[in-house]
């Protein structure tokens, strides 16, 4: 981000000609040229403030700063059209948290654990959300660390609506309120994630406080290990544009072990655990499916073609998966069924979430096919075999989809391939950066996940009793009845 | 008077009430009920896991009927629910000691 937020120089005694040359850009331009900027704090930290009133649209400031390099005086420029896309960006995702995962997970537990699942769900966001303002956009993006910021932005210190966030576009810039919000989602729906995996058994309390120490452990640095300025895996190339590592592998991880350290539910594997309601449960797949436009697409911050390509990403590979899913099944056990295809668009969504900003509609379509088989692999075969009772399979759809598409996006990033990386790539070194990404996360996330269920377990026990566990969550733990008849 | 209830497919309802209505039974009390019978029951699969569904939907339907009544009213409901396929379901007759209708407090087969 500090690189980013350098682009904001401020000037002090613009050369105007030299910018005019620079500056392409749709809005009003000319306006901007008689908007100095009088504030000569240093470059790296300082918020840009909005040259007076004489243009408020258009962020004057950029440039001809004393030390900076001649390349880096590009004029800076708020699209409306970008910070507008990035405004319904940021409320798809939270229309994926609640009430898209809310409701997929919610359909798949027994209906006298349906409100537990709600409440982890909206609750888990919303205390990620306020720590997110408190200190969590600080330390994920406020620095060049090589794991963490810094906390020069705690409480959100210094930022007012003319603080600006660059975009992937030099002189492009968002204002940075949105940008922090648009994060904040990201953060809140990994968290809320892992509701999935130890489902049905877990106090309410418990959930709260795991998320609030593993967000600080294991989201913040991972997020900017990959996303941030400085970050470990962003200086070596890792490609994750919508946040695979970061939000789904981060995520599952953090499920599975939940699921190993809590143990299995009372009667797993001998009485019927079905799903109460397959038909919310496709009403929050849908959701998800509507929402992650907002993810994927969002996360180009801006409104441009490569924002296009993460659509259409994000269309195709979904689809292709709900179609590799149901022929698996068809194969596999001779029907293909609706929490089979609801399934398989959340597989192709999260395996086309770090791929989607590099590579091609047809490798999206590949990536989504693999991650349909895949991932019904993941959550049968591969279910025996780690012997958790990992409920809602976050492991399996998240964490093998998560895989899937941060290995094949550096397959299929390959121009020659449909992706938009030029002849100087090479597929074979990227793979092995992809899969350094990958090892980390799985081994951060789970190191800090053990650690934080351990001391939850001390402070205050991980599990519901027995009694409570037998007569569902909903009563014992929020005192309320779901489907009142 | 003898109470007959039987068990039958819940689809074969309709055709069964009006089987009696038709011949002058004057009410039935109506249950959905589960259970399992020679009927085998299904396979459920969700994701990786397989259950066993034994317990199989049922309507339970209950009639109280005067004694000379009891024979047709048992063929109709035979001919009404009858599929030839298994799960069809059965009629079970046992004694009645006594009805009282609350309302008028008429009890025997007055209150019928």
């Amino acid at each position: 981000m500090k690189k980013l937020l350098a682009t904001l120089l401020l000037g002090v005694g613009l050369a105007f000609g030299g910018l005019n040359a620079v500056a392409q850009t749709t809005t009003e331009a000319p306006a901007a040229v008689a908007a100095p900027a009088a504030d000569a704090a240093p470059a790296a930290d300082a918020p840009v403030a909005a040259p007076a009133a004489e243009a408020p649209a258009v962020e004057a400031p950029a440039a001809a700063a004393e030390a900076a390099p001649a390349e880096e005086a590009v004029k800076e420029t708020v699209d409306k059209g970008d910070v507008t896309w990035m405004m319904i960006s940021t409320i798809l995702v939270l229309l994926m948290v609640v009430p898209g995962l809310a409701l997929f997970y919610g359909g798949l537990v027994r209906s006298k654990n349906m409100l537990s699942v709600l409440m982890q769900v909206m609750v888990v966001f919303s205390l990620i959300a306020v720590l997110w303002a408190v200190y969590g956009y600080s330390l994920a993006f406020g620095g060049e660390g090589l794991i963490f910021g810094n906390l020069d932005k705690v409480f959100l210190k210094g930022i007012t609506p003319d603080s600006l966030a660059a975009t992937f576009t030099a002189g492009v810039m968002i204002p940075e309120y949105i940008f922090i919000a648009f994060q904040c989602t990201f953060a809140g729906i990994t968290c809320a994630l892992i509701v999935g995996s130890f489902a049905e058994r877990i106090k309410f309390g418990a959930v709260l406080l795991f998320c609030a120490i593993w967000f600080t452990f294991s989201y913040i640095p991972i997020a900017h290990m990959v996303w941030g300025t400085g970050g470990y895996l962003f200086d070596k190339g890792a490609l994750d544009f919508a946040g695979g590592t970061v939000v789904h592998i981060n995520a599952a991880m953090a499920g599975l072990v939940g699921a190993y350290v809590l143990g299995k539910r009372i009667g797993y594997g001998k009485e019927s655990m079905a799903p109460h309601s397959l038909t919310l449960t496709m009403v929050g797949a849908s959701l998800l499916w509507v929402g992650w436009f907002g993810f994927n697409a969002g996360s180009n911050l801006e409104a441009n073609g490569g924002t296009t390509l993460a659509f259409i990403n994000t269309l195709f590979a979904t689809a292709a998966a709900v179609l590799a899913w149901c022929v698996g099944e068809t194969l596999g056990k001779g029907k293909a069924s609706m929490l089979g295809a609801a399934s398989g668009a959340v597989a192709g969504l999260v395996a086309i979430t770090p791929a989607c900003g590099t590579v091609g509609p047809m490798g999206a379509i590949v990536i989504g096919l693999v991650a349909g088989f895949l991932c019904l692999w993941g959550v049968s075969s591969l279910k025996k075999m780690l012997g958790a009772d990992d409920s809602l399979d976050v492991f399996g759809v998240h964490g093998v989809g998560g895989i899937v598409g941060a290995l094949l996006t550096g397959v299929f990033s390959a121009g020659s391939l449909g992706g938009v990386k030029g002849d100087d790539y090479s597929i074979a070194s990227q793979l092995l950066i992809q899969a350094e990404g990958v090892v980390i996360t799985i081994v951060w996330s789970s190191v800090v996940a053990f650690i934080a269920y351990k001391i939850v377990d001390l402070i205050m026990g991980l599990r519901v009793s027995e009694e409570a566990e037998r007569e569902g969550l909903d009563i014992t733990s929020h005192g309320e009845t779901a489907y009142n008849r | 008077m003898k109470m007959v209830s039987a068990i039958i497919k819940p689809f074969k309802l309709d055709e069964v009430r009006e089987a009696l209505s038709s011949m002058g039974v004057q009410g039935i009390t109506v249950t959905e009920v589960k259970g399992f019978g020679r009927q085998k029951g299904h396979t459920e699969l969700y994701r990786g896991a397989e259950y066993v569904v034994d317990f199989l939907p049922k309507v339970k339907i209950e009639a109280a009927v005067d004694d000379g009544l009891v024979d047709r009213v048992i063929e109709a409901i035979e001919g009404a629910a009858r599929t030839g396929k298994i799960g069809d379901g059965k009629i079970f007759v046992t004694d009645l000691e006594q009805v009282v209708r609350i309302r008028t407090g008429e009890t025997g087969k007055e209150a019928l």
